[in-house]
């Protein structure tokens, strides 16, 4: 399983949940992808985003002042 | 069997664009979201920034209403396009430096273009005749529809019965006796729709939710127009509107201060920017100089920053200023009066 890492530090709501989006459209399904955020509003709205487009979150971590979601590409379209 | 229809609603996470896709996905038809991002929405930015508001729950509304909704939602970012909307609004500006009936019209012009590349039959709104005294008023419905060129693809089902039939009213893809005929200010309607789809925990927002809108907003955006001697901005601009108190000494620069720890860790991130100032020997704020400052507006900075730190009572405050380049230097200063800010600094 391919693991690939978006940096989306410094980005508020919702341009890190736009580049998980623009990144997810292009992983293949089954890819893990970890988004390394700073806005603590990831931490709602990229699950929000991936319950209702298909993706799976693995995991959600605070480390310091950045936020980490992990996310397993789903079928998507 | 009947091919099922897609359309695809505009979704700003209010209750009118919740509304109008519910009524549409009543009538069996596919709808998927879209929320355009430009930069000026208000929800979450000041919540992410300000210290104070990161312990209050905090949801993105587009996203809460698609899941509402069971629909998919696509955000879609508009900022670098936007910018000609916000410069040259061809309707001109709302009450601030709002230009809605420009904005509405270029947003379904982009779902035009997003339903001809994914296959989507037509594009919903939740506008309601006479909503806004801007962009939702009877003569601008049409304007709507013909410059964007959705025409009769575009459909808003809680005012299509004071409007003429559209292409998926006439195609019975929809029925028009399944639509509405709200208008005016009154929320009424739409609070009784909702009560009846069962929705209640619905986004209320007060006069939009762009802070385009806001005059102090739309008065600092004004402000750095003026300033530069034009209109432009890039995204840091417009994040950094939203944040600290903004006092304009002279043309030729600004002090932006942190008001509180949040903010001054948010400003942080644009030391290497600007010029920045930050107190030593008192607690006090970060700020930053937008500008060409020379040594004399530093000191003046320097001196209003004194003021708003715990030193302001404090014969001398001693504070750092940093360059672009990483160089500091400390500076021992007499905090500014209050008499002594003439009102006309504060933008």
């Amino acid at each position: 399983m391919s693991r690939v890492t978006l940096d989306a530090r410094r980005l508020l709501c919702p341009m890190p949940v736009i580049r998980v989006q623009d990144k997810i459209a292009t992983l293949a399904p089954g890819t893990v992808l970890e988004a390394i955020c700073t806005d603590p509003g990831v931490m709602s709205d990229i699950p929000a985003w991936c319950r209702i487009n298909g993706h799976k979150v693995i995991e959600t971590r605070s480390d310091r002042a950045e936020y980490i979601v992990v996310i397993e590409v789903g079928e998507g379209e | 069997m009947t091919e099922q229809r897609k359309a695809v609603a505009l979704i700003s996470g209010g209750l009118d664009s919740l509304l109008a896709a519910k009524v549409i996905q009543e009538q069996g038809i596919h709808v998927e979201g879209i929320n355009f991002y430009t930069g000026f929405c208000v929800e979450g930015h000041t919540h992410a920034i300000r210290k104070k508001d990161q312990k209050k729950s905090k949801r993105n509304n587009a996203l809460w209403v698609a899941e509402q909704l069971g629909i998919k939602l696509h955000i879609v970012d508009i900022v670098e396009e936007y910018k000609d909307i916000v410069f040259n609004p061809k309707h001109g500006y709302g009450a601030n430096l709002n230009p809605c009936l420009d904005c509405k019209i270029f947003m379904v012009s982009k779902a035009l273009d997003w339903i001809r590349k994914k296959g989507f039959d037509f594009i919903i709104t939740g506008e309601v005749i006479g909503q806004r005294p801007m962009s939702q008023r009877k003569e601008t419905m049409p304007v709507v529809s013909g410059e964007s060129g959705a025409e009769d693809l575009l459909l808003r089902p809680l005012c299509a019965k004071n409007l003429p039939q559209t292409l998926p009213e006439r195609e019975g893809w929809v029925a028009r006796g399944g639509l509405y005929d709200f208008s005016g200010r009154s929320r009424k309607p739409q609070m009784a729709l909702a009560a009846k789809f069962g929705f209640e925990d619905y986004a209320q927002p007060a006069g939009g939710c762009c802070f385009l809108t806001d005059a102090q907003y739309s008065v600092k955006l004004a402000d750095l127009w003026r300033a530069r001697g034009s209109k432009q901005y890039e995204m840091d601009d417009i994040m950094l509107l939203k944040v600290g108190r903004h006092l304009r000494p002279a043309p030729h620069y600004k002090v932006i201060i942190a008001r509180e720890e949040g903010e001054g860790n948010f400003l942080q991130g644009y030391r290497k920017q600007f010029v920045s100032i930050k107190t030593i020997s008192h607690a006090g704020p970060l700020a930053l100089i937008d500008g060409e400052p020379g040594a004399a507006d530093i000191e003046l900075a320097a001196r209003l920053v004194a003021r708003y730190s715990q030193g302001r009572d404090a014969d001398l405050v001693e504070l750092e200023v940093m360059d672009r380049e990483g160089t500091s230097r400390t500076l021992k200063v007499e905090p500014i009066k209050p008499h002594e800010i003439p009102q006309e600094w504060h933008i």
